[in-house]
């Protein structure tokens, strides 16, 4: 049971990551990866939502009738996203500001949605609690990669600390406006697909 | 999965769902609302010192602070259309936001660029003493940018035109692009710009590109890349709220030395 609970949790970090093997969840990787401040908080969100969307959904999976299951899915994600962005707006404010629509919007995470369907219908609660922390964390993996690449090379910094003195304010580094934008982000997550594959060749699809 | 279900017991199951669900969200909601309000307060407040320079743009401070500075800002409450300070009314007492959606104390906006609907009839603005003589006046502005509502603070000289600095609080323009007017660099870019032209008709703009020193460009301001429309709606919300519609009858007062 240990090593299986284990396996849960750690495939989705890199033998079936949601960002970079399925391509799920990529716009909200796109729009908050600007920082790492946003990209951790973001990440955090999302892995608390994502565990326990899969737990609530599993502990009443025998229950729910088929053919509304979708909907109730979703209002039970729904509501959990909703008391995330209350708790972030309670105690880290100004984060939270930063991330606006985007908390609101782990409602439509892919990720979250396609948990609570492939597994949480058919799993136990702690599985699919399991489960849901796991993905959540392959997500947060290459969230906080990206954020990592992006504020370095496009602001110089990390957390907000200068870590690379700008040209404009008198040090060497030209920060690259490309990187905060949002194809940044496509380069940043394209490139690390690429590097997982190499590395893991059986994420690649047939030809 | 479980085996076909009646109507009688979907329709059960949905209900409990969304009154369990319900229950957990207002739950959340109240027992925080307390934090949250105090968050939204301090946070107000300290962009209205930032918008009034008085607080560094990427300060980090304690509320005991916050509320140390706050000491040299006097808060007035006037009357929008005439531009008179309406006396006996605690400025804390008035929720903008709050005023906008209540008929009684807000009407229709004349059709604007900034996409203004309502107006509030009565407004809190903010002087700042220095010395004991008022030197900055601070306006809460509002309007359109891409997505959101943008709303925020402009700290104008006693001249009424000339910019002391600005500050943009609440907003859900995209983060990077438009989410960039919260970015104290383009703030500060504001600073010694005039709103107004010689004739104090409103004359700002955030230009595309960028624009030269407060002296050889007075009214511009460089325009942020990837959000033209943001800055379309910078410059309208601020022509707005200079203007007559807005608060142009107050700084007309101010101008000729009325309080």
């Amino acid at each position: 049971m240990a090593s299986k609970t284990k396996e849960i949790l750690l495939d989705p970090l890199f033998d079936n990551n949601p960002i970079a093997g399925q391509v799920l969840g990529i716009c909200s990787a796109l729009a908050v990866t600007t920082q790492m401040n946003s990209s951790f908080v973001m990440a955090i969100a999302l892995t608390v939502v994502t565990g326990f969307s899969g737990l609530s959904v599993s502990l009443i999976r025998n229950y729910i009738p088929a053919n509304i299951r979708i909907i109730v899915q979703l209002t039970i994600i729904a509501s959990l996203v909703i008391i995330t962005d209350q708790i972030l707006k309670a105690f880290v404010f100004d984060v939270s500001k930063q991330l606006s629509v985007f908390v609101g919007l782990i409602i439509t995470n892919c990720i979250v949605m396609g948990r609570a369907e492939a597994f949480a219908m058919q799993r136990k609660p702690f599985e699919s609690f399991i489960d849901g922390i796991g993905n959540g964390f392959g997500y947060s993996f290459f969230l906080i990669l990206t954020g990592f690449v992006r504020e370095l090379t496009g602001s110089g910094r990390i957390f907000g600390i200068q870590l690379l003195p700008l040209a404009s304010e008198g040090g060497w580094y030209t920060p690259n406006g490309l990187m905060v934008l949002a194809p940044g982000a496509f380069f940043v997550i394209g490139l690390s697909i690429w590097a997982l594959r190499t590395w893991k060749p059986q994420l690649k699809e047939e030809e | 999965m479980s085996a076909k279900h009646g109507t009688a017991y979907t329709m059960g199951f949905a209900a409990a769902v969304c009154l369990v669900c319900s229950i957990f969200v207002c739950l959340s909601a109240v027992a925080l609302k307390d934090r949250q309000d105090h968050n939204k307060k301090l946070d107000e407040q300290k962009n209205v010192l930032k918008a009034a320079g008085l607080l560094a743009p990427d300060e980090e401070v304690t509320a005991a602070k916050v509320a140390e500075l706050y000491k040299s800002i006097e808060a007035l409450v006037i009357d929008v259309k005439t531009g008179k300070v309406v006396e006996g009314v605690d400025p804390t007492s008035l929720d903008m936001r709050a005023a906008l959606a209540d008929k009684d104390l807000s009407y229709k906006a004349p059709e604007n660029a900034a996409k203004v609907l309502r107006i509030p009839s009565q407004a809190v603005v903010y002087k700042v003493l220095e010395n004991g003589a008022p030197a900055m006046i601070i306006l809460p502005v509002n309007g359109k940018g891409l997505w959101s509502t943008l709303y925020g603070f402009l700290a104008l000289d006693v001249d009424t035109t000339t910019v002391r600095g600005v500050s943009f609080y609440e907003h859900g323009e995209t983060p990077g692009l438009g989410g960039e007017i919260e970015n104290p660099k383009w703030t500060a870019l504001w600073k010694g710009r005039k709103v107004f032209d010689g004739n104090f008709t409103p004359a700002f703009k955030v230009i595309k590109g960028a624009a030269g020193t407060p002296e050889a460009d007075p009214h511009a301001v460089d325009g942020l890349s990837g959000a033209t429309l943001t800055g379309n709606g910078v410059t309208a919300l601020v022509n707005f709220w200079i203007g007559e519609n807005g608060f142009g009858p107050f700084l007309e007062d101010i101008r000729k030395g009325g309080k």
